[in-house]
């Protein structure tokens, strides 16, 4: 009796085992070619390049196992204040600096936020930089910091000042070329606070006015808050904007005037891929350092994310 | 059967050395990879190897040219990669990092053989590393002073014998309101060709060489005293501001338009400068002028390669195209004015008629008796260039920080060549 009751049961799920298992299997599924292309093009590398930081290689040879010289290396460039220093002090003026466009996108969304004639032609002006590419903006501002018929010194002769060589001398260098960086960067905070702008909530700004709110504390107290998605989104795209600096520079100094321009990421490339670059070893040691920076905010964002889904769960 | 033997020997060595159409026909594929992107030098390169395609019908010749600059870093992907059967490249120390990663092929054969031992004699050095050659030249080109002839005579000033007149005419012309030296430092190698002319008239080509590998102290006297002399030309103000904002290109307008008066260059700003509008006239060429009268005059004179990457699948047409290319005949059309324009390396060709070429190979073959010098970035390590050129910009901006520069390529200097 039981026998039978059991093949019964066998025969009526003739399902195959996997239309049985499918609601379980199917998101992995999905998610496979992602998650492999994940795995092989981003861990997998991550490990390979800290794997290479422990050897010599000058990229054709036989790489030579020296363990942590390479480090050693950065270490004393370091204290003697060489090529590494300048490099990671330049990195953490830029990641500072760059989120100037923050508050810069911010006011130009809320200078952007009304409607009146055109608006939409001028809201595509103050993106057109955003849009064009980041090798054009840098031959650009190249062009407009030229020593000789740069504009910058033509307009400083106006009012008597200059001529300075912005993009030749090392104290103004990083500076000219975070200007620059920031020019494209505004104006993409801009978008994401106009898109945040929509979403505001009449209802709380019109109870905001009956309590008497208004102009600097109705924006602190109202609206800032309610951007909050918007803020974390630019403050994510405007940290990874500022590590991977390296377009600027190559474009208007390739590193110079004698490499005061440098971040991490171009002196990675100069020492190990560009023309009299073959220390494969050492880019990758430069590499991990960049890595452990940038790892700092990867844990923030994806604390804060993970903290967010839990809140709204 | 003796006979046939014989036969056979007698073919074997005469098609050992026949040149040309003459021997077996060669089939199959050849890939070329070029960096000879500027027009000229592109139209020149399809040119000749058109005309060899034509005494080899049955090859398939299928040429890449690759962006100058672009090429200098990918050349080691694809002769790791994909590697063609002849690349172009440059001698000397430029070689190294291939050769010793075993990915150029030994070519020393070619240079056993008398058309090219004899004929190319002059830079069988430059092509040398552990006694064995690695690939083949097909051009070069003197360095030097090219000055505004006419300022000069403007100025009633004569091109300069020694080092006191060389500081003298700048001293004339910044009086005029001009600068000497126009150059454009952005990409570091155009301050190496004045260290190599400072230092080699300071302390002579061996000395000079010694430096490169790295067998000299950088804070060593003699090395402060090719500092000191540069200096005098930066207290001077002889070269033109913000230099270390411009490429050598854009460099030039300053001399076309008489801001400054002199270029320390290759041959090859000659075209650009006569583009510009510059005639014949007002545009000349001296050899850089003697500082320490004890040592003999040495030049650079960069040599353009061919090699064929040791992983190459058609080796035997290889060869033949590098046979092909220093023959006598390609070198002197190769090189001629309305090509590369630029100095044969086949001791057979005959120079183009060109002002410029005629002074530079005079100066080459008679007028440089301490040797002859590839260029900075060739003669050095790639690493040991670019922390040194970088210190040469540094200087010539900030001549005050000479010491930490030193110190600085001193510790360069330790662990590059350790």
């Amino acid at each position: 009796m039981v026998d039978v009751t059991a093949r019964q049961a066998a025969a009526l799920d003739t399902r195959s085992w996997f239309r049985r298992n499918q609601i379980a299997i199917m998101p992995w599924l999905f998610l496979a070619p992602g998650v492999l292309f994940f795995l092989f093009y981003v861990i997998f590398p991550i490990f390979q390049s800290f794997n290479i930081s422990l050897y010599e290689w000058d990229g054709l040879g036989q790489p030579e196992y020296i363990g942590f010289a390479n480090y050693e290396d950065l270490y004393w460039e370091f204290v003697d204040r060489d090529a590494f220093f300048v490099s990671l002090t330049n990195n953490l003026l830029w990641l500072l600096l760059y989120l100037l466009a923050i508050p810069a996108g911010l006011f130009i969304a809320l200078f952007l936020n009304q409607t009146v004639v055109g608006i939409r032609l001028y809201k595509s002006l103050f993106f057109f930089p955003f849009v064009i590419s980041q090798v054009v903006v840098g031959l650009v501002f190249t062009w407009f910091y030229d020593p000789t018929f740069g504009l910058l010194n033509t307009m400083l002769a106006w009012v008597g000042l200059g001529p300075i060589n912005v993009l030749g001398d090392e104290r103004f260098v990083t500076y000219g070329i975070i200007a620059a960086g920031l020019w494209p960067q505004t104006a993409y905070c801009m978008i994401l606070y106009l898109t945040g702008l929509n979403a505001v909530d009449p209802e709380q700004i019109e109870a905001g006015r009956l309590d008497g709110a208004k102009g600097w504390r109705m924006l602190w107290f109202i609206i800032v808050p309610q951007l909050a998605p918007a803020t974390f989104i630019a403050f994510v795209v405007t940290i990874i904007g500022a590590l991977r600096s390296f377009d600027f520079i190559a474009v208007m100094t390739q590193g110079g005037p004698f490499g005061s321009s440098r971040v991490l990421a171009f002196y990675m490339f100069e020492v190990a891929l560009s023309e009299y670059g073959f220390r494969m070893g050492y880019g990758a040691a430069i590499a991990v350092v960049l890595f452990l920076i940038m790892l700092c905010f990867i844990a923030y964002f994806l604390w804060s994310m993970y903290r967010d889904e839990k809140r709204a769960r | 059967m003796r006979s046939i033997l014989k036969a056979s020997a007698a073919a074997l060595v005469l098609s050992a050395f026949a040149v040309g159409p003459a021997t077996a026909e060669l089939t199959g594929d050849l890939k070329i990879f070029l960096d000879t992107s500027n027009p000229a030098p592109r139209a020149t390169m399809e040119k000749i190897i058109g005309d060899f395609q034509a005494l080899h019908p049955d090859l398939n010749i299928e040429t890449t040219v690759i962006d100058r600059e672009e090429y200098k870093t990918q050349i080691r992907n694809f002769l790791t990669a994909n590697p063609p059967d002849v690349a172009t490249w440059y001698a000397a120390n430029r070689m190294a990092p291939y050769v010793n990663a075993n990915l150029f092929e030994d070519v020393s054969d070619l240079w056993q053989e008398p058309a090219i031992a004899d004929n190319l004699a002059s830079t069988k050095g430059a092509m040398t590393i552990d006694g064995k050659q690695w690939g083949v030249p097909y051009t070069y080109y003197q360095w030097g002073v090219y000055y505004r002839k006419d300022i000069y005579e403007e100025l009633g000033l004569s091109e300069p014998a020694n080092w006191d007149e060389f500081k003298a005419n700048c001293q004339a012309i910044i009086d005029s309101g001009r600068k000497c030296y126009t150059i454009g430092t952005k990409f570091l190698w155009t301050a190496g060709g004045w260290f190599d002319y400072l230092n080699m008239r300071t302390n002579g080509f061996d000395f000079h060489m010694a430096l490169a590998g790295g067998e000299i102290s950088w804070e060593d006297d003699r090395v402060k005293q090719t500092f000191a002399n540069w200096r005098e030309l930066i207290d001077m103000g002889g070269y033109i501001d913000n230099h270390q904002t411009y490429s050598w290109q854009e460099a030039l307008p300053f001399m076309v338009s008489g801001d400054a008066v002199y270029y320390l260059m290759g041959n090859f700003a000659v075209a650009p400068l006569r583009d510009a509008g510059l005639t014949d006239d007002q545009l000349d060429f001296y050899q850089f002028p003697a500082i320490n009268p004890d040592v003999e005059l040495a030049e650079d004179a960069p040599t353009d390669t061919f090699h064929i990457p040791a992983n190459a699948a058609n080796k035997e047409a290889a060869r033949e195209f590098l046979r092909f290319v220093v023959s006598a005949d390609v070198q002197t059309e190769i090189n001629n004015g309305d090509n590369l324009g630029q100095l044969p390396v086949n001791s057979q060709s005959s120079v183009d008629d060109d002002k410029f070429l005629n002074e530079g190979f005079a100066m080459l073959s008679s007028n440089s008796p301490g040797g002859v010098a590839q260029f900075w970035d060739r003669d050095a390590p790639a690493e040991m260039a670019k922390v040194s050129m970088e210190g040469f910009q540094e200087f010539m901006v900030k001549p005050d920080n000479l010491d930490r520069i030193l110190a600085k390529l001193e510790r360069a200097r330790k662990r590059i060549y350790e």
